[in-house]
């Protein structure tokens, strides 16, 4: 059993954490969600969507980077947070080109599911339209980057998890880019493999997998009609990841 | 001082003639990879200066050449191109052989840097941004070069040229196209005067004498750090964090391989005052760094240069190697160094006699931007009674030496954990927080950052003792405060002034009349209006990390406001949703209002979007970005509402200039073929 470190309070619910947590890893740990798009339990903190945005002492902080300690008062629930992550959302929306009815990874996708959740009903920002590029290179993989919301999971698990740096944010500001490691720069000359975490960690649309006539497991989640799909049927906030973390403790 | 202008190979001005310009041949990129390897090793955090070397050298990085170092280092093609296009100075094809950037602080533009700009490209036949077709030249702007006090300026491959006018315009136009060697345009182009203009405790006293250094060695370690407590000394760099708990901290932590950093890349809008430290009194500041190494047991320390002030670098290495030298860095400091300062060797001043005379280059400060960023720092503060541990530092000889990296165009890399990840040859992305640099930074070890103002401070501090400066300044800041003046005074320059002195003050000083707003502390900082000039320079009410702009009764306030928002634009470092996005519909909806098509929605849009900046970025540059758009909001909201179009709502595209396209394509420009407006 780990040694419970103490406990902190999340709209007013008491969370025990253990030493070296966030105040997401706990609230995940707790079955309780808090909204987030780059986290993800397997790979290290990251920040940058800035979704899981709490109010703690007076301020708004991101909690899957924020340590938890003890006796914290975190609020996440409010109507101000909710209408910041909802303005978040729709820069994330209006940033790429998203096209959900059009999308192969609609009702499975994150953001979307996290939008509804969030009661996101418009993108409200006037869209970038970017022009941005499709990589059909890789026999097992698409790299489809007008989806890509510059999460960096795929760079991170890339690079901690299958030790081979295939993925990178090059620019900066708007400009700011995914890119892939090879000669060429294109997915078919990486060293990306369909058996790499990398390829099957994008919350959204933007890596997706092949398939093939008989594909089974993920493969063919495609095959999984419109209505039926992970958060078509259920809120994010019960069967994303939260769910699955409670299933292992 | 004048600029040293290397000869011809390293700007990149051979004999080759600039229409068969064919790519650099496999064999110099070569030798351009191994003598930057020879330089400074084959550690991978080493890259972003190997790449600039190979920038340097050939006006863009080639493909070769991130072969050449994917070979040698451990770094990815991916990595490499990563920094590349993160870099604002790094390039993937080539510039011209003259790369000319015009600085584009409002403070330029007010002194007619747009019109100066046109008048270059037509004269030269160049599109901004793209290179003519011959190779010759290229134009374009960059972010504010740190010369508002000389203004208009630009920089030509890296050296800085100052005051320009249209004269000076045509004349560099005319000596690109009969292609003359930078180091034959004439000398004083190149001029850059240090403009102090008021010293103060500190700039006073320009004699080297290492006396902070010899009271280490005569003290100890504990006694000076307990005068850099008593005397209060906050960081100059923005945030204002105190000095000596950032280094007690750090003396205090168990683990080795601790680092000095010193934050010259002063790349707020309006501040020049670093640049004229680093110019005349670099003794002072690096005699700073190397007390702060034996007080906290540091070996290893860097000078984080921003590219602006590449010209420094002779200079400034010509002053590490004198003091390597004289046995005030490198191995066993104190030991000999101990007899040459008692002795009474003077250390000399090298190359900057003419501070007096007003003639040397300069540089900025970044002011405000670290307010709010920062203010996390204070955390670190709470952690220190709990590591109250063994005290490993020195207090006997010890070793220290010290490299200078250089930046190359972002604004985000003076933010300290950008700067680090810079160091380790990344992208200036800023870290999260914890960790703290003080107990995890470059490289993962305890690393402390301080600006270059800090460091001269703490050198005078620990000669004179801690109520030295408090003699001067308020309970809560106390001595004197190193400002960057420009703008629309008689008299721009560095000024240092006690903390605690008005605005007003400061603008009788510079010689400013008829003021219509101040903008304390850079782009990131405070809009003040001529309500406000009695508000004070301190910590505890207008903090700054130096820049103070001036606009007279006759500017247009919007102007400014459109400057700031591109500046934020093209410096967000991309990470982070509030910033990286918001930045773009903020500017967005400002250029919406200058074109007289915006509505009060779009002014509560603004508001909404900065508000969400501040609260939900990543870091001080996302939370201050929209500060001077909230701000003149507040207090000059006739600068908006006198160009709104309808007080409602109007769509964010101009539906008739939509349909231009379509009228091109069917050749038809009848009324029937528009909409009614
Ligand atoms: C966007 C941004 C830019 C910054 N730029 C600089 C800079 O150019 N120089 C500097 O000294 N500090 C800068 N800072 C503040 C640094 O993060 C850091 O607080 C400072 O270097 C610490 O030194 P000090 O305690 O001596 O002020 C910046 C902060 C932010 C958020
Ligand atoms: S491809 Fe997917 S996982 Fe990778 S950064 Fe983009 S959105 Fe994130
Ligand atoms: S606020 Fe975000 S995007 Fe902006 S500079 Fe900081 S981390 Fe980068
Ligand atoms: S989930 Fe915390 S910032 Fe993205
Ligand atoms: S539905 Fe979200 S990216 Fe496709």
């Amino acid at each position: 059993m780990a040694i419970v470190e103490g406990r902190f309070r999340l709209d007013g619910v008491e969370i025990p954490f253990q030493p070296g947590q966030t105040i997401m890893d706990a609230a995940l740990a707790a079955a309780v969600y808090i909204p987030h798009l780059c986290h993800h339990p397997a790979l290290l903190p990251h920040g940058s969507c800035r979704v899981c945005v709490v109010r703690v002492n007076g301020r708004e902080v991101s909690s899957c980077t924020t340590p938890a300690t003890a006796g914290l008062e975190v609020e996440s629930e409010t109507e101000a947070l909710r209408a910041l992550r909802v303005a978040i959302l729709q820069m994330l929306f209006v940033e790429g080109n998203h096209v959900c009815p059009a999308c192969e990874r609609t009702g499975a996708c994150e953001l979307q599911a996290v939008a509804y959740h969030c009661g996101m009903l418009e993108p409200h920002f006037t869209h970038f339209f970017p022009r941005r590029e499709l990589d059909a290179s890789h026999p097992d993989l698409v790299l489809d980057l007008n989806r890509c919301i510059l999460c960096e999971r795929c760079v991170r698990a890339s690079r901690d998890l299958d030790r081979k740096r295939v993925f990178a944010v090059a620019g900066r500001g708007l400009d700011s880019h995914l890119i892939v490691d090879s000669p060429t720069g294109r997915l078919g000359d990486s060293r990306l493999e369909l058996t790499d975490q990398a390829a099957h960690i994008c919350p959204v649309g933007a890596i997706l997998l092949r398939q093939r006539a008989g594909d089974v497991g993920e493969r063919h989640g495609f095959r999984v009609p419109i209505g039926e799909r992970p958060y078509d049927r259920e809120s994010i906030s019960r069967v994303g990841d939260v769910a699955t973390l409670v299933e292992e403790s | 001082m004048h600029q040293v202008i290397p000869g011809a190979p390293a700007t990149g001005l051979g004999p080759a003639a600039p229409s068969d310009r064919p790519d650099p041949a496999p064999a110099r990129i070569a030798q351009v990879v191994e003598r930057s390897l020879a330089r400074l090793g084959r550690r991978p955090e080493q890259v972003l200066q190997h790449l600039i070397a190979l920038q340097q050298a050939f006006s863009f990085v080639p493909e070769a050449g991130i072969r050449a170092l994917t070979e040698r280092l451990d770094v990815t093609r991916a990595q490499c191109l990563a920094a590349i296009d993160f870099y604002a100075f790094l390039h993937r094809t080539p510039r011209g052989q003259y790369n000319i950037l015009l600085s584009d602080n409002i403070t330029d533009r007010m002194l007619g840097s747009q019109r100066l700009m046109q008048l270059l490209c037509e004269r030269l036949g160049v599109d901004p941004g793209v290179p003519r077709a011959d190779g010759r030249v290229s134009v374009d702007v960059t972010s504010c070069t740190g010369m508002c006090d000389q203004a208009p300026a630009l920089l030509v491959n890296g050296f800085a040229i100052t005051r320009l006018d249209e004269d000076r315009m045509r004349h560099i136009a005319a000596l690109v196209d009969t292609r003359v060697p930078l180091q034959h345009w004439p000398q004083d182009y190149f001029a850059v005067s240090n403009h102090v203009q008021r010293s103060g405790l500190l700039l006073r006293d320009l004699e080297v004498r290492d006396a902070g250094l010899s009271a280490l060695f005569e003290r100890g370690g504990d006694a000076v750090l307990a005068e850099i407590e008593r005397s209060g000394l906050r960081g100059r760099g923005g945030a204002g964090f105190t000095t000596a708990l950032k280094w007690r901290f750090c003396r205090e932590t168990g683990q080795p391989q601790k680092v000095v950093v010193c934050n010259a890349d002063e790349g707020e809008p309006g501040t020049f005052k670093d640049r004229v430290l680093l110019t005349a009194y670099a003794d002072l500041v690096i005699e700073g760094m190397t007390l702060c190494a034996g007080i906290v047991g540091a070996r290893e320390g860097f000078i984080y240069l921003r590219g602006e002030y590449r010209y420094l670098l002779e200079h400034l290495e010509a002053v590490l190697q004198r003091r390597r030298e004289l046995g005030l860095l490198g191995k066993q400091i104190g030991a000999s160094a101990r007899t040459a300062l008692r002795s009474g060797l003077s250390v000399g001043r090298g190359t900057d006699a003419g501070i007096n005379a007003g003639i040397g280059p300069d540089m900025d400060v970044i002011s405000g931007a670290a307010q709010t960023g920062d203010q996390t720092s204070n955390q670190t503060s709470n952690q220190t009674s709990a590591v109250r541990g063994r005290l490993d530092a020195v207090d006997g000889p010890f070793d220290f030496d010290i490299q200078i990296h250089l930046g190359a165009g972002a604004y985000i890399c003076g933010e300290e954990s950008a700067l680090i990840e810079s160091l380790e040859g990344k992208r200036g992305v800023t870290r999260k927080r914890p960790p703290f640099p003080v107990t995890a930074g470059y490289l993962n070890r305890p690393t402390l950052v301080n600006n270059v103002e800090t460091f001269l401070a703490a050198a005078r501090v620990a000669e004179h003792g801690g109520y030295w400066l408090r003699s001067e300044g308020t309970d809560l800041s106390a001595g004197s405060k190193i400002l960057s003046v420009s703008g629309d005074c008689a008299l721009p320059g560095v000024y240092e002034v006690p903390f605690g002195t008005s605005v007003r003050e400061l603008l009788d000083l510079c010689g400013a009349q008829s003021v219509q707003a101040v903008q304390v502390s850079g782009a990131a900082g405070s809009t003040l209006s001529a309500e406000e000039l009695d508000r004070v320079l301190a910590f505890e009410d207008l903090p700054t990390a130096g820049a103070f702009m001036v606009f007279g009764q006759q500017r247009d306030l919007l102007e400014m406001v459109r400057n700031f928002a591109g500046f934020f634009v093209h410096e967000s470092c991309g990470f982070c949703t509030p910033c990286r996005v918001g930045g773009v519909l903020l500017r967005d909806l400002i250029e919406k209002v200058a074109s007289g098509r915006a509505s009060a929605h779009d002014l509560e849009e603004m508001r909404r979007i900065g508000d969400l900046m501040r609260r939900a970025s990543h870091c001080g540059l996302g939370h201050t970005a929209p500060n001077h758009l909230l701000q003149t909001l507040e207090k000059f909201p006739w600068i908006y509402q006198t160009r709104l179009a309808s007080a409602e709502y109007t769509p964010a595209f101009d539906l008739d200039a939509a349909l231009a396209e379509a009228r091109r394509l069917s050749g038809r420009d009848d009324p029937g073929a528009h909409l009614a407006s």
